[in-house]
């Protein structure tokens, strides 16, 4: 067991280290480092044309995907050189969120089941950030369910024709190419009348209406596909085997997520700086000991993180066990804003006021927690997946799981 | 960077707990729980010549040539099979104040006999202000509610505070020396008060007292977290376990999600506490700056851990989980007296935030 860097690991973060120092937008430090839980809009220049520049000067760099082969535009690097990375990056990562899901889910998901030429026509694309990817998986009906997809595509002749709606999806507004999942047979129970196609997001008949959330934001959005015709070409996996190729996109989102945030450094921060009755808030034994109890699963999650880590660089897979990092950050990212709310005394009801206390960080980040705990798997069925598949209980009664999808009640 | 125990050490968990539970199964630990004793003599001394209790000495002072990660697997297994040993008050205190701040004759005097089980030390940190009073190398007064002080040979005991605390060795078979048994709420582990009456104090020297009582005590807290962690995975386990035995509804119990979810939060809260275990585990063993910090979070990550699968695993079983005949409550009455040894939870909670406010300068 070592903590601590060995030789080559403390010089590759010195390489990354220098060349962060040469290549970041470091003008943007302050402002990344204030920017609200998960967004990406700047105030002093367009966002996504930020995050793009980093992105490709990261790219060629060797950095934006070092963990991917080199035929796909990466360097091969491990996981531990990965995490090095990753605390090196810092604040500039936030800039990292429009890709996420192309290099974290799609792009593993296209080395996995795309045709060779298909995967050096278009990863080392999605790896620069020249080409967004988003994520067409969950439905109005299909969300925890995600298997009740609903959306149609039917066979065309070398196409297929895409039906439905799509909703949740990250980041589609921005989106050049989405990873879609569709029924390509309602006679089959549902699990297996699925198939996994890419779309080209600029297609005729394609609609992306961002969602008016309730934090003011519109990340997510509605995707509609109106008789959108996708070469079969376009598909990944075989006919009606989408579900498995599904598991590969999703097994890589516990893989990609890295430690995810849970407010604990912005409320420690809060309490050391803030006037209290003691001195300082943290001088108050109540806070302490609330902060104390988050320091502990902060830490548990880092760790927990660099376990993850350790095994992965041995060659195993992300197990179910990785449900742990979101289920307990997200619980703790809601928790730790709406005390700090508390704190702020009258300000907390405030929707932020300018310079005090991060601008609102914490009245911002109180609302985005709330779906923190619903995306990328919710609370209760991360649990269900923790006790399923790592303690072994027994699964959830699943009464349509057989029946033919186009005889199920809705 | 490697955040995993090595494959020797793996196999040394596998041995120990194979050991245990040979030794310390259920029968065992009733066994000492009814006992007049209240801990287990055989198993301790089995413990000594297999190198497990010496496993961080020096081997100049009867150590295996292990160290310290060995030293946190033995605790977690410990934890596991609910030892009824005194690892943490001779091991992880007597012993570690001894390395850290005893003279080359009090480690050749003690050591070894610890390291083979054949003499039990105990450690008194926490005397209330004014209770003992040392005069011309003489110890008066009563040392309170002192761990394994029953069955120990010698105690260090820290007499005064701040700049004047003072590190000595009593020993406990002094005429001068008498005990008074309190009951334990965990009877494998047990509680005596000390009073001396012009009881001869040996200082241990060293110019360093507060640290080296901070030291020991940390050193003492990563350790009882690896009890606490390894008692803890126990208790989920027997849950679980149980979860899917019984039958209510015409169903498994471990088929509804309050207790499906119930489980899933055990899980968590122990792999947490594992993983600050861990980190702590190696902070100890590379003497990293920082130990005192990786302490207190594993101790608190520990604590909240083992009382709440402590707890839990009672609440699965339900109405059986509280008869005496199941171990439940072993684990429950464990859980809680960890939880309060070597301080409590918001002495360390105190430390924690210190430790992270100092850090952050």
């Amino acid at each position: 067991m070592d903590f601590s860097d060995s030789p080559e690991e403390a010089a590759y973060r010195a390489r990354a280290r220098a060349w962060i120092a040469d290549h970041a937008p470091h003008h943007l430090a302050d402002e990344l480092a204030q920017m609200p839980l998960f967004a990406f809009d700047l105030r002093s220049e367009d966002g996504v044309a930020a995050a793009k520049r980093w992105q490709k000067a990261k790219c060629d760099g060797g950095w934006a995907v070092s963990h991917w082969p080199e035929a796909y535009g990466g360097r091969a690097a491990s996981p531990i050189e990965r995490v090095i990375w990753g605390q090196e990056e810092g604040v500039f990562a936030r800039l990292a969120q429009p890709f996420a899901i192309g290099v974290g889910m799609c792009g593993p998901t296209l080395m996995a089941f795309a045709h060779e030429d298909q995967k050096r026509a278009l990863l080392p694309k999605l790896a620069s950030g020249e080409e967004v990817w988003c994520q067409l998986f969950s439905e109005p009906g299909a969300g925890s369910d995600l298997a009740n997809v609903a959306t149609r595509a039917v066979r065309d002749g070398d196409d297929w024709q895409i039906t439905g709606q799509k909703v949740w999806t990250t980041y589609a507004q921005y989106a050049d190419y989405g990873l879609l999942l569709a029924r390509t047979d309602p006679s089959l129970p549902k699990h297996k009348g699925l198939t996994m196609f890419f779309v080209d997001m600029k297609s005729p008949g394609v609609e992306v209406r961002p969602i008016a959330q309730m934090n003011g934001g519109s990340s997510f959005n509605e995707v509609y596909f109106s008789d959108v015709r996708v070469p079969d070409d376009f598909r990944l996996g075989a006919v009606n085997d989408g579900w498995r190729v599904s598991i590969t996109t999703l097994m890589n989102e516990r893989l990609s997520a890295t430690v995810i945030p849970n407010g604990f450094e912005e409320v420690f921060a809060l309490c050391r700086q803030t006037p209290g009755p003691h001195g300082r808030l943290i001088d108050d034994p109540v806070v302490r000991s609330k902060l104390a109890g988050w320091a502990t699963i902060a830490a548990g999650l880092r760790n927990t993180y660099y376990r993850t880590v350790t095994s992965l660089s041995r060659g195993a897979e992300p197990g179910p066990e990785s449900s742990i990092g979101k289920l307990a950050a997200a619980n703790m990212m809601q928790e730790t804003t709406r005390y700090a709310l508390d704190l702020l005394g009258p300000e907390g009801m405030l929707a932020g006021s300018g310079e005090l206390n991060g601008g609102g960080w914490f009245q911002s980040s109180y609302l985005r927690s709330a779906a923190m705990r619903i995306e990328a798997g919710s609370d209760e069925i991360l649990r269900n997946i923790i006790a399923e598949r790592v303690l072994g209980l027994p699964g959830e009664p699943r009464v349509d799981k057989d029946l033919p999808f186009n005889q199920l009640a809705g | 960077m490697n955040f995993d125990f090595s494959e020797e050490q793996k196999a040394l968990r596998d041995s120990v707990r194979r050991f245990l539970s040979d030794e310390s199964g259920s029968d065992a630990v009733r066994a000492v729980y009814r006992s007049e004793l209240g801990y287990d003599p055989a198993l301790w001394a089995k413990m000594g010549e297999m190198g497990l209790n010496g496993a961080a000495f020096p081997e100049s002072y009867g150590g295996s040539g292990a160290g310290y990660l060995e030293l946190c697997v033995v605790a977690e297994e410990l934890g596991r099979a609910l030892a009824s040993v005194p690892f943490l008050s001779s091991i992880g205190l007597a012993a570690e104040l001894l390395i850290c701040a005893g003279s080359e004759d009090q480690k050749q005097r003690y050591l070894p006999a610890m390291a083979e089980g054949r003499s039990v030390g105990t450690v008194a940190l926490d005397i209330p202000q004014g209770a003992l009073q040392l005069a011309d190398g003489l110890l008066d007064g009563v040392a309170p509610i002192i761990a394994d002080a029953g069955i120990a040979d010698f105690a260090i005991i820290a007499c005064g505070e701040g700049e004047a605390l003072s590190l000595g060795i009593v020993d406990l078979a002094s005429p001068t020396v008498t005990l008074r048994d309190r009951p334990s709420l965990d009877p494998c582990h047990r509680f005596a008060d000390i009073s001396f009456a012009g009881t001869p104090f040996e200082r241990l020297e060293t110019n360093a007292p507060t640290a080296a009582a901070a030291a020991a005590r940390d050193c003492a807290a990563i350790l009882a977290a690896f009890e606490q962690l390894g008692g803890a995975d126990r208790a989920l386990e027997m849950a679980r376990d149980y979860a899917l035995e019984r039958r209510a509804f015409g169903r498994q119990i471990g088929s509804f999600q309050a207790i499906k979810h119930m489980l899933a939060d055990m899980f968590v809260a122990t792999e947490l506490a594992r993983s600050n275990a861990y980190y702590a585990a190696w902070a100890l063993a590379s003497d990293s700056d920082q130990l005192a910090l990786a302490a207190a979070t594993a101790r608190v990550s520990a604590t909240r851990a083992y009382e709440l699968c402590a707890a839990n695993n009672i609440q699965v079983h339900g109405g059986i989980g509280f008869t005496a005949e199941l171990d439940c409550h072993l684990y429950y009455r464990r859980s809680s007296g960890l939880a309060h040894a070597l301080g409590s939870v918001a002495f360390w909670e105190d430390r924690l935030i210190n430790e992270l406010d100092r850090q952050r300068g």
